[in-house]
């Protein structure tokens, strides 16, 4: 085939996979605004499922618990996972450092299913109430070897000698760290950290074990809603979840440029 | 230099370790030898071998490998092209976008693009089709699932093909390599590992996929991941839940043997 043609082929390809990928999505979108109050003809324009989703103060307190939720356990499994990839780090032999990274992975490669399941138990048994504490603790605990595998890499990279130039200079341990470690590991942790904010606002399974009743994410809340059939709240409220994940994903992209800049940099010198 | 200092990071990474990774696995095994009344049984892992529960078990599987190989069949070839395009990484992007959807949202979705009235049977009717029962069909639950994991299987497969070395492709075409065999002999070897890793993050969760059984597949369908969370919050029975999630993680922990190293998932 000769190139041209090659290239129009690819070309469809990649088109239809995109119409398949965002479909359902802007599907949810155009319908968020139909006046008939269905997933199908589309009746009129109408911005009333918009008011319905604001007017809802039970969605809205599940929306705030859902972020302060994903804030809360992303920031606290960021820290923990900086010291688990520091800890790692220090490990020298190569056999029980990789026996902690096995560990480490058990939750990752977990289905999440089990990992809810055991949770629950666990919780049961050291008799944790399950509710909000109980979901923060589990989107704490499954997010931390993310942020491990995302900063420990960039440890690895970090050349040593600068370590040695450090505490030669006179820095203390906690200088060396904060002034020298971190600042390199720097773009690990920002991965990291949003890395843990997306699994935790898109956690379902491992939430649904573990928020008890009286408690809910919004997973959970579209979860039991989608159950009983459709109702165009839950499009307006997907419209509004969709513009925000393109604002973080589009900041993340700037932050990951910004980032990426001067690392270049500092590679060539 | 690394040793002079003692690790206290481990103090707190080891609690973590202990408390979220070692003890909850314990407890499940545990778990998977107690009756619901909890006097100690093996009446569970019994009943896992009775033809209700293997039965159930190679159907969860069979979807999996479904799900698995359309993943891939569709990942591959979109992998490829977006390595061939400019901006990429942007193209990549746009890929990974409706991952960070809420799974929920997208699963919802298709219960109105896959209606009776849905976009889908519009298509149906005007091609000449007509109308289908296509929601609440193992058909709409591996599509779903597919589209729902694809971005997984297309990520590790890009990443491979970006880490290869070009002019092994440029090698092989002047050697005389068609483009075919080039991809067979060449490309495709050399991104193994990628497909290994993407297959290893869609057949595991596929396994174990609940959710979309009941909203989807309109409980037809029954995973693994169905029977765990009907015994553990429906029929309340710990001992039999925790016996299918043990077997479950040895097939993950079998899968990962298989596959090589789970780590290449994530890098």
């Amino acid at each position: 085939m000769n190139p041209a043609g090659k290239r129009a082929w690819s070309g469809l390809y990649l088109f239809v996979v995109f119409a398949i990928l965002y479909a359902p999505i802007l599907y949810l979108v155009v319908y968020s605004f139909n006046s008939g109050g269905t997933m199908h003809g589309y009746e009129g324009f109408t911005l009333e499922w918009y008011g319905e989703v604001f007017s809802d103060v039970r969605l809205l307190i599940i929306v705030l618990n859902t972020l302060v939720i994903a804030l809360l356990s992303s920031a606290i499994s960021t820290v923990l996972g900086v010291i688990g990839a520091l800890a790692i780090y220090r490990v020298r032999r190569q056999q029980s450092r990789n026996a902690l990274l096995s560990l480490n992975n058990v939750l990752i490669v977990s289905p999440d299913v089990v990992i809810g399941a055991s949770f629950l138990i666990l919780f049961t048994m050291i008799g944790l109430q399950l509710g909000f504490i109980s979901v923060l603790v589990a989107h704490i605990a499954f997010s931390v070897p993310i942020v491990v595998l995302m900063v420990l890499p960039k440890l690895q990279e970090m050349n040593p000698s600068l370590l040695d130039a450090a505490r030669d200079l006179g820095a203390s341990g906690w200088g060396v760290l904060t002034k020298v470690v971190l600042p390199v590991i720097r773009p690990g942790i920002f991965a990291g950290f949003f890395m843990a904010l997306t699994y935790s606002l898109d956690d379902f399974a491992v939430t649904f074990f573990v928020t008890g009743n009286g408690f809910s994410t919004l997973s959970v809340e579209i979860y039991s809603r989608a159950r009983q059939g459709v109702s165009l709240s839950i499009n307006a409220l997907s419209t509004l979840l969709f513009l925000v994940t393109i604002a973080l994903v589009i900041g993340y992209y700037l932050i990951s440029l910004r980032n990426s800049r001067p690392a270049e940099g500092g590679q060539s010198r | 230099m690394r040793s002079n200092a003692r690790n206290y990071y481990l103090i707190p990474y080891l609690a973590w370790i202990a408390l979220f990774v070692v003890a909850p696995i314990a407890l499940i095994v545990y778990y998977s030898f107690h009756d619901i009344e909890g006097g100690f049984t093996l009446d569970n892992y019994a009943k896992f071998f009775t033809p209700v529960y293997l039965k159930m078990a190679l159907s969860s599987f069979w979807y999996a490998l479904l799900i698995t190989l359309f993943s891939l069949l569709v990942a591959y070839p979109t992998a490829l092209i977006l390595t061939r395009t400019k901006h990429k990484q942007l193209w990549l992007l746009l890929i990974i976008l409706p991952s960070w959807v809420n799974l929920l949202l997208k699963a919802y979705a298709f219960i109105g693009l896959f209606g009776t009235y849905g976009l889908a049977n519009a298509l149906l009717e005007t091609i000449g089709i007509g109308r289908k029962q296509i929601l609440f069909t193992d058909f709409s639950f591996v599509f779903v699932a597919v589209y729902i994991f694809i971005p997984f299987m297309i990520l590790p497969i890009f990443n491979s093909l970006e880490e290869m070395n070009k002019s092994l492709i440029h090698a092989a075409r002047d050697l005389g390599a068609s483009a075919w065999t080039t991809f067979r002999r060449v490309i495709f070897p050399l991104t193994l590992g990628g497909v290994k890793a993407g297959c290893q993050a869609v057949f595991i969760p596929a396994l174990s996929l609940f959710m979309l059984t009941r909203l989807i597949a309109g409980n037809r369908v029954i995973t693994l991941g169905t029977a765990i969370e009907q015994h553990f919050l429906v029929t309340m029975d710990w001992g039999m839940g925790a016996t299918i999630a043990v077997f479950l993680v040895i097939i993950m922990a079998l899968i990962m043997v298989v596959t090589g190293q789970g780590r290449g998932s994530i890098r």
